[in-house]
This record gives C-alpha cells, structure tokens and sequence, in this order.
C-alpha cells in the first residue's frame, strides 16, 4: 500500500505501525465469504487484522434518484430492492409512509393482517442471518434444514401476492386481496411446525462448546459505539440498549400486541446470533396474538381502507364501468392530487430502523425520498470492530451484522 | 420516560442562539426547525450535550436540491432522543456553490459515512471531516447524481433512442 | 435408485462400444460442470434457496461450487452489475479457463433490468459473452434449474474444436478478451 493512501481516520500512529511487516489482504469484492459484494482491505499482523479499510458501492443501483422519477405505486418495487430478504417490510413501511402523507386511517383487520406478514418477513430474515451464521462458522447442517422452513413462508407469500422474494405486497391502503383460506392454511401450519425445528436449529448451535467459543467475543461493539454509530435493530439491542420501532414509535397498531424485547450484553457475534434467535420466538408469539385479534373482529372481508385516489378499484369494475377504468387510469399514471408537504416514518425493519422521508411537493413523482438504511449506517463499524481480531472472527461478524449489499448500496 | 414539549425545545433554542431559528414547522407532527446556516453544529452540540434533551442519536442526515428555490442547497438532519422519545428535524440552507456544512463526525461517528454520501451524491463539503471521499459512485464520475439536473438514464444504451416512445 | 445419465448414440457389440469423441467428453463434461456464483445482489438469494434442500441443484451434477475462477467451468452471474462492478466481473471471467460458459441470471444481469440508471450495467453481454439468459426479477429457482439445464444442453452438444475457431476467437476479440 502506498505511502499516502488513507487509512481508517481511527488507525493508531503511523510511526508506531510501520516498525513491523505486515500483509495486505484483499477481501471481496467477489470473496465468497463475504455474502455479498463489499470489499476490504486489510492490513493484517499475521492472522490479527490491524486495520481495515472497507469499499462499497459495487451494486449501487441509484434508488433515490429512480424514485425522483416514478410514481408513488411504481416506487414499491424499488423498496423491495432494498433489503431482499426481507422485502415485505419494506413494501410496508413505504405504504404506511404514503398513508401518512395523504392521511389515510386503516381498518385494524387490515394492519392486524399487516403485521403477520411483517413478523413472517422478520423470520425469514433473521433465518438467512442465523443460517448463515452457522454456515461461517462450520455448520452446514443448520442452513439446509432452516432453509426449507423458509421456503414455507415464501409460499405463503405466494397464496398472498405471487412473488416469493422481491413481493411488492400489499397496496397503498391495504392489500390487494384478501388472504385465501390456503394462506390461512399454510400460516397456521408453519406456526405448527416452525418452533419444533426452531427448537432444533437451537439445540444444534446455542449451547454447543464449538460455536460458542467461535463466535463468543467476536467483533465485539459496547453500547457507546454503539449508539455514537447510529446502530439501530438486533445489533444495537446485542450491544445492550433496548431500542425498537415498534414500541418507541408503534405503527400498524403494534401497540396492542405483548412483546419483549430481547437484549444481549457484549454486543459479539454470539449475542446478535442470540437476539435475533429470541426474536424469532417473539415474532411468533406476534403472529398468534394477531391471528386471535382477528378472530375476534367479525368481519372477515375488509382488506383495504377505503381510499379510492389511491387504491386500484376491483378490476371487474375496471372493465365494466366507466368510472373504474378512470379511476384505474388516474392512479396507474400517478395523476391523483398527492398533498404537499414532508413525512418522516420509520418501521422496524430486519436490520434496523428502515426510514422514508419522503419530501412531495404536489407532484406525481416525490420530490425526494430519502431511504435510512440501517444496513449503510452500521456497517461503517465494521472497521473498528474487527480491528485486533482475526481473520475468522471478521467473517462472522460480517455475517452476524447481517449486512444485506442492497440496503447498503441502495 | 420524561417528555418533551416541542414548545420547551424551540424556547430554548430561541434563548441560547437568539437570532439563529429561521423558521419552525410541525408537518405531521414532527417538529421541524430551520437553522441559520452558520450555527447548525453548535445547535446540534448544545441539544446533544444539554441533559434535558440529550439528542444523542443521529437518526440520518441527508442533502437537498431546490434549484429553483432562493436557497439552493439544505442539509435534512433527524435527531432522536431515546430518553425522551422525541424526534427533530433540523434543517440548514445554503446558497453557496459547492455548499459547505461543518461536520458532525465529532459528535456521531455515524455521521461520517452519511457525510460522505451527501458529498457523493450532492457534491456538499464537510469542513473538518476526515476522509471526505465518493462512497457509492465511482471515483471517475463526474457530477453530482441527485441534483436535479443530472440525468438518470445510462446515457449509452442506444436502444431506447426512438423518436417516439423513447426519451 | 440412482440413475446414471444415458450414454450417447453409438455402435454397440460384444465387448466394445464406439462412439464419436465429442459425444463422450460432451456427456461427461455435462454432468460435472463446477459454477462460480458470481452473486450480487436478490437472485443470490434465490440461489441459495435452489442449491439448498428444497430445489437442490446437486441433482444436475453442479453441486460442487468452486470459488476459485480457474477451476470454474460456469460462471452465473446472478443480480445486478453495476459500472463499478462491472471490471470486476470482466477481471473474473478472463481468469476462467476455457471451456467456459456464462449464465446469465436474473433481468438485471441480463439487460439492467427496471434499473435503468447512470450506475448500473445494462446488461453483462456488454462487456463479456453470455450463453443462456434466464428472465425474471428474480427468477424462480425452478427457472434457474432450467437456465443450468439449458447450459448442460449447450455443453453436451458444443463441438471439441469450438473454442479454437476463427469465428470464437473473433468473438472474443469484439469484446477485447484475447
């Protein structure tokens, strides 16, 4: 490395560094290991890594600027880009932020229904992460078989809105159809099975001597850095602060429901992996609790608030009368009237605080949507965590702040 | 939990920099207050350090184009005080050319990445920052992406050069 | 029961079966080909979900990932490539010995997809040779077995002196591979 390319702004003293050899190793941007496309560069001691200097921006695929130009039906899409594993969070956390613009007030039905489908996009998630985990670690057999539990919640998507992974669910106001009784079918089935393998996943790695010694004190964050780095999601509550959207700024009526919040002490790779393993059991607890609130509201068919500016009319009606093809015509173009004005919302997404802030100024298009990815703001930690680890230990850290290349490129 | 009034903040903002609160909006409840361009650091320091509010997370930071606007250029900064749960929106405009803004970087780590994508996106500078670099874009562009006279489409894919259903 | 693949047309007898040279090494190399998944963004997501249990492209003989390019015979692109990628991939696939074969995954990968921004590649063809695109946003994984059922197609039935032609080595060179 050349004598004027700049390290991390937190390296020690270059005098002090330059009395030894050291290596310079090229993780990425295509390394295997890595589970996406982010490239380090690291200055190691051997087997310790002294310092690193991280690159990103290998799939940036300008996201703000495209949703400058689309309207706000064609920017879901976009959303479900952003963190793919997880995609119905973000189709929903966008929604919510347009129905806040415009002032729309939902059905509970239809955010009791919302909030299944997020708390199965969290399980989904936290599967690749833990999966994954275990993956980097030496267990191959904990992903084979998780991964099969996810492939039962992308059918349940399926009964729902089609699309396995990139969903675009759900619509401005609510969903597109109501859930069929195979969807019904499918969640209470998984809801069945998912704890028992859950369970096995569970005895597989949490007390198990081999994992606990890799992973315990691996990539290490105290909640200061924490906090200072604006960490939000599983990786903030692993370093010990109990920060969650869904109880500090509850939307979609997660204010009725009965959760705890799991928090880990170190903030190392084996809290994460314990945070998200406990959330996984909450969001399952979420799911129960939402599926006996519906059961008490009597109605059975409402899946959609009542916005007709903004959401598509049935298209037995598009075809057959003229308002309704109208109406179609006006949304799919964009051409309703959109308030002016500036919204901030936040949801809990997989990793983090997801936030829109969406600026209109009248127009068909946003006059400028911010995405507050949580994937971009923590991984630039990175750095300092692994600094005075070794090489191992930063391959499961990367894998344990589950860093999706999507959110983070945008 | 305390709480906040947003009337408790902007009293206290008036009294400490008397002159320096352009401008102060609710939209959708969510306190907006617009920030002499000068002063924006030492707001953000004395709602950060003053244990009453203790803004001591950065929520985002983002830059703003109004090429029509008076005021060309704004930085959008979210605070967030956990022990209160409140949240600010703090806002700073600029006119000047390339903008500058003085960094948070000493106050939020977190701040300096979302600096640098703010300089690569809107080509803003941050005095003080230390390692002010493109992030997501490549070194060898030229322009800055979300202004918004820079254009979005890949200007050399021919196959959309149609003079009636192209652009 | 395990199935072994057919042995190709031939003249059979007591003792002996001939066959055409290209027919033999065509179904071997058919049934063994090493991928380099070259994942990026959500089809690799997909793709995991088809090397795992439920899809399990191990069944089509490609289970064996290699991840070093020299080794590899497929290279799957799969998700988006962006401009700052796009050197990156080019490096990878020159570094791949012949035969090689690419696989396209996925729409960005194939033509830039809904991405159609100053960051992103339109399309991986522009800058490497592409054998078999697969369609979608993203692809199903059954449609990704199909794309790696489409190379073994190709493979099975490219002729051994392929790759030494004028007209391969001109197709290289137009897109500056020598």
């Amino acid at each position: 490395m050349s004598e004027n390319t700049k390290l991390h702004p937190n390296a020690p003293e270059r005098a002090a560094v330059q009395e030894k050899e050291y290596t310079i190793l090229n993780l990425g941007p295509t390394h295997p290991a890595t589970h996406g496309i982010f490239q380090n560069i690291l200055k190691m001691d051997g087997e310790i890594i002294v310092e690193s200097e991280p690159t990103i921006g290998y799939i940036h695929r300008a996201f703000e600027k495209l949703a400058e130009r689309r309207p706000y039906y064609q920017i879901t899409p976009i959303t479900d880009r952003l963190n793919y594993c997880s995609s119905p969070i973000n189709n929903m956390g966008w929604h919510m932020t347009v129905e806040k613009l415009i002032g729309v007030q939902l059905p509970k039905r239809v955010e009791y229904m919302r909030v299944i489908i997020m708390e199965l996009a969290r399980i989904a998630d936290h599967i690749v992460c833990n999966a994954v985990i275990g993956v980097d670690s030496g267990a191959l057999t904990g992903f084979v078989y998780l991964f099969q539990e996810r492939e039962k919640i992308y059918e349940i998507y399926e009964e729902i809105c089609g699309a396995r992974l990139t969903t675009n669910i759900g619509r401005i106001g609510g969903f597109e159809r109501n859930f069929n009784d195979a969807a019904w079918e499918k969640i209470d089935k998984f809801l069945k099975e998912f704890p028992g393998v859950l369970k096995e996943f569970e005895n597989l790695l949490v007390r198990n001597r081999i994992f606990m010694d890799r992973t315990i004190g691996a990539g290490p964050i105290s909640v200061e850095e924490a906090l200072s780095y604006s960490f939000t999601g599983p990786n903030l509550r692993a370093a010990g602060l109990d920060y969650d959207v869904r109880v500090m700024t509850p939307y979609s009526s997660y204010e009725d429901f009965e959760f705890a919040i799991p928090v880990g002490t170190n903030g190392d790779t084996y809290d994460r992996f314990m945070v998200r393993q406990q959330e996984m059991w909450e969001s399952l607890s979420i799911i129960r609790q939402a599926i006996e609130k519906l059961d008490k509201i009597s109605d059975k068919t409402t899946f959609h608030a009542d916005v007709p500016e903004f959401y598509l009319p049935p298209k037995e009606d598009v075809y057959n009368t003229m308002e309704g093809l109208i109406w179609h015509f006006k949304i799919v173009m964009g051409e309703t009237d959109i308030p002016k004005g500036e919204v901030y919302h936040a949801v809990e997404g997989a990793n983090g605080e997801l936030g829109f802030y969406l600026v209109s100024d009248g127009g068909r298009n946003p006059y400028r949507l911010h995405f507050r990815r949580p994937c971009f703001i923590y991984y630039q930690a990175y750095a300092d965590m692994i600094r005075g680890n070794m090489l191992s230990d930063a391959i499961l850290t990367l894998s344990s702040l589950n860093v999706i290349a999507g959110e983070l490129d945008a | 939990m305390a709480t906040l009034e947003s009337q408790t903040i902007i009293d206290a903002l008036e009294q400490q920099f008397p002159g320096k609160v352009v401008a102060v909006d609710h939209p959708y409840d969510f306190l907006t207050i617009t920030i002499a361009h000068g002063s924006i650091k030492d707001v953000v320091r004395y709602l950060y350090n003053e244990p009453s509010f203790s803004f001591r997370f950065l929520t985002s930071c983002c830059g703003m184009h109004y090429p029509d606007a008076p005021q060309k250029f704004a930085m959008v900064y979210h605070l967030h005080s956990f022990t209160t749960n409140f949240r600010i929106r703090l806002k700073a405009f600029t006119n000047e050319d390339p903008p500058v803004f003085p960094t948070l970087t000493d106050i939020y780590k977190g701040a300096n990445w979302m600096e640098r994508e703010a300089y690569d996106f809107f080509g803003f500078r941050f005095t003080g920052h230390p390692d002010l670099r493109r992030i997501l874009n490549m070194d060898s562009l030229e322009g800055w992406p979300l202004r918004k006279e820079f254009p979005l489409e890949d200007p050399f894919r021919k196959d959309k050069d149609d003079a009636m259903f192209g652009r | 029961m395990v199935e072994i693949t057919k042995a190709p047309a031939g003249f059979e007898g007591p003792g002996f079966f001939a066959t055409s040279l290209d027919k033999a090494v065509g179904m071997a190399r058919k049934n063994s080909l090493w991928p380099l998944p070259f994942a990026t963004s959500c089809c690799g997501i997909e793709f995991m979900a088809t090397m795992g249990a439920h899809y399990d492209l191990a069944r089509f003989g490609s289970e064996r990932m290699s991840f070093s390019p020299r080794q590899a015979d497929l290279l799957m692109v799969m998700g988006t490539i962006a401009k700052k990628m796009g050197p990156v991939l080019r490096q990878v696939y020159e570094q791949m010995a012949e035969p090689r074969w690419v696989l396209s995954v996925g729409a960005c990968a194939s033509s830039g997809g809904i991405f159609d921004t100053y960051s992103v590649l339109q399309g991986i063809d522009r800058i490497i040779p592409v054998d078999v695109y697969v369609p979608g946003c993203p692809p199903r994984p059954e449609q990704i077995l199909d794309g790696v059922l489409k190379i073994q197609e190709l493979v099975q039935n490219e002729s051994l002196r392929r790759r030494d032609s004028e007209e391969y080595k001109n197709m290289l060179a137009s897109y500056g591979i020598s």
